[in-house]
């Protein structure tokens, strides 16, 4: 039994279908990086494992527990698996110290002090304890995407999502974010991410789906997705993406 | 590439673009500007003939007479510029005429304004002073003024405090009414109904009516509680019940406005939906309208006065006395004073709010 299943996953909005009956298993420690073209599902199917939309069918699993369909403790379930957006999505009215503390002290039901320590040590940890105080609107795109991971981590999720968390930032920034992603890779945390940053993808990930309309067409290592894909979709989207000088 | 993005021809070289005409401008300028002298020379006068040549009013027309010169000052140098652009015109200095001319047209433009609010003033002065100063007499009459002002104002007192009262009440079930609108759900939709019929009533019927029918109605059915209640209450709930129909519109819009990402964001890290508005929607929401809140709240404000056509003793009430007992408007206009002086802060005070808000979150810290 693997860690998340996600099972014949299907979602549609009105009468257009996103997601044609997705199957993927992520066991535990295990990055699995979905690519694809814009359009594909990434993201929704990330946006699905977390709730945030409906499906239409199927079934997602975590540890055995079914987590989709009604009756699921939604709030239990967002606490285990996190997620981070490409625009962050940080709340502009807090400083960046209570963004990170929002959630562990009304959702977790820990004491401000604890919350606000633990918050702080993990700004320390990606280099923003100095920024604390800051409104997110005085930061960068990255300096902001690095908050927005440390209040998705500060929930000390089970399972991270992260959805094409660099693509809105400007190249010399997307360094910063990644390394962090990568220190969590090396720590053990469960990843499902959506990227566009091929190499990152090879070098992370221990599995690489490429979507395509909402299926997965092909499934594997990443050494084997990207020099050798079977599927002619998967060849022309990678020969793209070399031709665009991201791989 | 056989088929370039880029046209082979090169693109011509624009001629050299020659100065702008001044003399046509400033000329413009200085008709205006001897208009409003003329003007105002006549306003001069009627002033001190209306104070029946006091020194104090003389000094006050020459200074008036004299301020409205600076037009004519501004039009002169703008003549002069023009000269100099000619002159370099003709010594084939293109550059610095084009920046001679700029500067001329810029000051005739100068005293074209400063005509055109010379001549609006002036023709104020003249309004206020027509018919041997009716006008003056009739909205200003300093002594029917001393006379009603300490009853006025001590009657004012009853708008202020109705209106705070209101306000208080309309901003808290303003967010509520606009809360149930927003409920999500099928367990929603009963209230959702009622919150909306609400809104489409209160909104539709004029705050005058609905004052009336409560003020004058509730009494009237025979419950005790509405008879035993000061009709002073009464107004306040019936301006309440109208302008929380407007405000909950008002923070309706603002939650709207809120991206969707945001709730997101919030659901995402386990908020439930109402933590999620407490915490996330509704704080960001408040900073968002609070300068259309303001209006509406200085409407209500103004509506305070509304409580006199159900005789209750306020401002405009009590000055509607002194008004038909001295036949002079006066003591009405006084009302207006007082309005002016409680809402102008206010403005102010929200534009500093507004400011402060914005330099915290984006200026530097």
């Amino acid at each position: 039994m693997a860690f998340l299943e996600i099972d014949e996953v299907h979602k549609s909005y009105g009468h257009h279908e996103v997601l044609k009956g997705v199957t993927l298993n992520v066991e535990r420690h295990e990055v699995v990086c979905l690519i694809g073209a814009s359009g594909s599902g990434k993201s929704t199917l990330l946006r699905c494992v977390n709730a945030l939309e409906d499906i239409q069918s199927g079934t997602i699993r975590i540890e055995g527990d079914t987590v989709t369909g009604a009756g699921v403790d939604l709030n239990a379930l967002r606490r285990d698996v996190g997620i981070v957006f490409q625009s962050y999505n940080l709340f502009p009215h807090m400083s960046v110290i209570d963004n990170v503390m929002l959630a562990p002290t009304r959702v977790g039901g820990i004491s401000k002090a604890e919350a606000r320590e633990r918050g702080m040590g993990l700004l320390e940890s990606v280099g923003m304890s100095d920024k604390a105080q800051s409104y997110p609107d005085m930061l960068s795109g990255g300096q902001q995407q690095r908050v927005a991971i440390v209040r998705a981590l500060a929930m000390q999720p089970r399972v991270m999502l992260l959805d094409e968390i660099t693509a809105a930032l400007d190249p010399e920034l997307v360094g910063d974010v990644l390394e962090i992603v990568r220190e969590l890779a090396h720590g053990g945390l469960t990843m499902l991410l959506a990227t566009h940053e091929m190499g990152f993808a090879k070098e992370v990930a221990s599995q690489v789906c490429f979507l395509d309309a909402g299926q997965i067409l092909e499934r594997g290592p990443a050494q084997q997705i990207f020099e050798d894909p079977q599927e002619e979709r998967t060849q022309q989207f990678l020969s793209r993406v070399v031709k665009s000088g991201r791989l | 590439m056989t088929s370039s993005l880029v046209s082979e021809e090169l693109q011509p070289g624009p001629a050299p673009s020659p100065p702008r005409p001044v003399n046509g401008l400033a000329g413009l300028g200085l008709v205006l500007g001897v208009l409003a002298t003329l003007v105002m020379v006549k306003a001069a006068m009627m002033v001190r003939d209306y104070n029946h040549d006091g020194t104090v009013s003389t000094a006050v027309g020459v200074v008036l007479v004299v301020v409205s010169l600076y037009p004519w000052y501004v039009a002169f140098q703008a003549f002069r510029q023009g000269r100099e652009r000619a002159r370099l015109l003709a010594d084939d200095q293109l550059v610095a005429a084009r920046r001679v001319a700029a500067t001329g047209r810029e000051e005739a433009f100068i005293s074209m304004g400063w005509a055109a609010a010379t001549l609006i003033v002036a023709m104020l002065i003249l309004f206020v002073f027509a018919n041997g100063g009716g006008v003056a007499s009739t909205f200003f009459n300093i002594s029917d003024i001393k006379v009603s002002f300490h009853a006025i104002l001590k009657a004012f007192w009853t708008n202020i405090w109705v209106a705070c009262v209101s306000e208080v009440l309309v901003l808290v079930l303003g967010l509520l009414v606009a809360i149930v609108r927003m409920l999500p759900g099928r367990a929603g939709a009963p209230l959702r109904a009622i919150a909306v019929l609400y809104c489409d009533v209160f909104r539709a019927i004029p705050a005058i009516v609905v004052l009336t029918l409560i003020v004058f109605g509730l009494p009237l059915t025979g419950v005790k509680f509405f008879q035993s209640i000061n009709s002073v209450w009464l107004g306040i709930f019936a301006l309440t019940l109208t302008y929380t129909s407007y405000v909950s519109e008002v923070y309706r819009a603002g939650l709207s406005s809120i991206h969707p990402s945001q709730s997101a964001a919030a659901r995402s890290l386990g908020l439930s939906y109402s933590q999620t508005l407490r915490t996330v929607l509704v704080p960001q929401a408040v900073r968002r309208v609070i300068p259309p809140l303001l209006n509406d709240f200085i409407s209500l404000q103004k509506d305070t006065a509304l409580l006199s056509v159900v005789g209750i003793a306020e401002a405009l009430q009590v000055a509607g006395l002194y008004e038909a007992k001295y036949f002079n408007l006066s003591p009405i206009a006084v009302v207006a004073g007082l309005f002016i002086v409680i809402t102008i802060p206010q403005a102010r005070f929200v534009d500093y709010l507004i400011e402060r808000d914005a330099k915290r979150r984006v200026g530097a810290s």
